[in-house]
């Protein structure tokens, strides 16, 4: 690992997004706007505010997973990538390189977000607003990582966009947003307990409703951190420098 | 290995998916020299130069370059490579690629305006890549590889679609970097640039035909171009 290579690649990566304004507004508007949508679907400030902080797990997660598995797999397809691998950048340099640059993307997306949510739509939470910040800006950054490790596996374009049903939609399905993951049935409760988004989503709302930081709050975010780190050193694993 | 060898390639077998791309492929390529690869599309020079850069899996042989084999860490700084589509980002500027790839390379910042120089990019630099012609876009590719101090130059392709002013321009280019010392194995299916290589592989159907140089290879055929030289080669071996 080098940090200034990783720098380096974080700066190069906002400044391909310097000169695609329009791909920047909609990352950092899109979940605020359908946020806003939702709010007036629901016409409630109470029903907002239970739904609410699920979505702002959910909605900033897809959409990172969505915009890296498609970018990196725009690497990988020209012959950037090649190139870089005949050079001396370590595979963790490029891909820690990708996740900040996202990374600081996911947060500012999130800060607007959580900004629009508490102050416009009503959204009133029990907890800290910045914790509230952390764990949606480490979701994000969650889907960032899937994004890139799942990558690996598209060959082109039509492929990547299919794996956001396949890698996000179960996850949201099954993180407790449309059932209590209490009361699914066994199979599916055990399959919501492997799913990262659910550790996100149960520590959003455990932010909402009271301010007390519990280990089980803690534990979740670690959950939440450990699956992203995990799933970078496996997008650094599907990196080959060779290939057939 | 001689000291005077940059690249020895021994026994080189290459398979992508089921077909044998490079069958038993053994040539040496001399330190300070200019040598073309020629031969039609398809024929493996590009699994060659993959070969020879380190990124290609191979099935059997050895590649060795500068004294490691090929694909060793230590070579990342010592290789430049520059693909046959252009390796760069098109949502950048020309000068924010070199500026990155400098970085990634470790390379004094003053490369850029070096090898924007070296290509003849001067008026192009702060354009988007995504805007430059096919031959600006090559030579932007071409000008990453040039970036920091490289032994070893693997070119595939680098001419194609470049006015002839601009090609006679970066032969001279790649002359005086041989002068200097480095090695440069240039790739290219136009036979009217053999006659500017040094040394001249004619590859076909993943096997090389001939490992010589442009003179021997024409007074060996009793042809007068390299053209002809090609097709009595083939003939030769078709008829063996």
């Amino acid at each position: 690992m080098n940090t200034s290579i990783l720098l380096a690649t974080t700066a190069r990566i906002l400044n391909q997004f310097r000169h695609d304004r329009r791909t920047v507004a909609l990352m950092i508007l899109m979940p605020s706007l359908l946020l806003i949508l939702l709010r007036f679907v629901f016409n409630s400030e109470q029903a907002f505010s239970r739904a609410a902080p699920a979505l702002l797990a959910v909605f900033p997660f897809a959409i990172m997973f969505i915009v890296t598995s498609i970018t990196t797999l725009r690497e990988r397809t020209t012959a950037t990538l090649e190139r870089l691998m005949t050079m001396p950048i370590a595979k963790l340099d490029l891909l820690f390189g990708y996740a900040l640059a996202f990374g600081l993307v996911a947060v500012v997306q999130v800060l607007v977000a959580v900004g629009i949510s508490l102050t416009w739509l009503g959204l009133s939470i029990g907890g800290s607003v910045w914790l509230l910040v952390i764990i949606a800006g480490l979701d994000a950054l969650l889907g960032t990582a899937l994004g890139l490790f799942a990558s690996a596996f598209a060959r082109t374009e039509f492929q990547a966009v299919q794996f956001m049903p396949l890698f996000v939609m179960p996850q949201v399905l099954l993180c407790g947003l449309f059932s209590p993951r209490t009361q699914m049935t066994p199979v599916l409760e055990w399959l919501s307990n492997v799913m990262p988004l659910s550790y996100a989503v149960d520590a959003l709302t455990a932010v909402t409703t009271s301010s007390d930081i519990t280990g089980e709050l803690v534990q979740d975010l670690a959950i939440v951190a450990a699956c992203g780190l995990l799933a970078l050193v496996l997008g650094a694993v599907t990196l080959r420098r060779r290939t057939p | 290995m001689t000291s005077s060898a940059a690249v020895e390639v021994t026994g080189l077998r290459v398979r992508r998916g089921k077909r044998l791309v490079l069958r038993d492929v053994s040539c040496t390529i001399p330190q300070g020299s200019v040598t073309g690869l020629l031969g039609p599309s398809g024929c493996g020079k590009t699994t060659l130069m993959r070969s020879i850069v380190g990124v290609q899996i191979v099935e059997s042989g050895s590649v060795s370059v500068l004294g490691s084999p090929a694909g060793s860490a230590g070579l990342r700084r010592r290789i430049g490579y520059a693909t046959q589509n252009p390796a760069v980002y098109a949502d950048l500027t020309v000068e924010e690629n070199l500026r990155y790839f400098c970085s990634v390379l470790r390379a004094p910042r003053s490369d850029v305006s070096r090898v924007i120089d070296e290509v003849g990019l001067g008026t192009n630099a702060s354009q988007l890549v995504s805007s430059l012609s096919g031959g600006e876009l090559s030579r932007t590719s071409l000008a990453v590889a040039l970036l920091g101090t490289p032994e070893l130059l693997v070119l595939d392709e680098p001419t194609v679609g470049l006015d002839p002013l601009l090609r006679d321009e970066l032969w001279t280019l790649f002359r005086t970097l041989a002068a200097r010392g480095v090695t440069l194995v240039v790739s290219s299916h136009v036979m009217d640039e053999a006659a500017r290589c040094e040394r001249l592989l004619l590859m076909r159907d993943g096997a090389l035909l001939a490992d010589d140089t442009p003179g021997s290879l024409l007074s060996e055929t009793g042809t007068d171009d390299l053209e002809q030289a090609f097709l009595h080669l083939v003939r030769a071996k078709e008829a063996a």
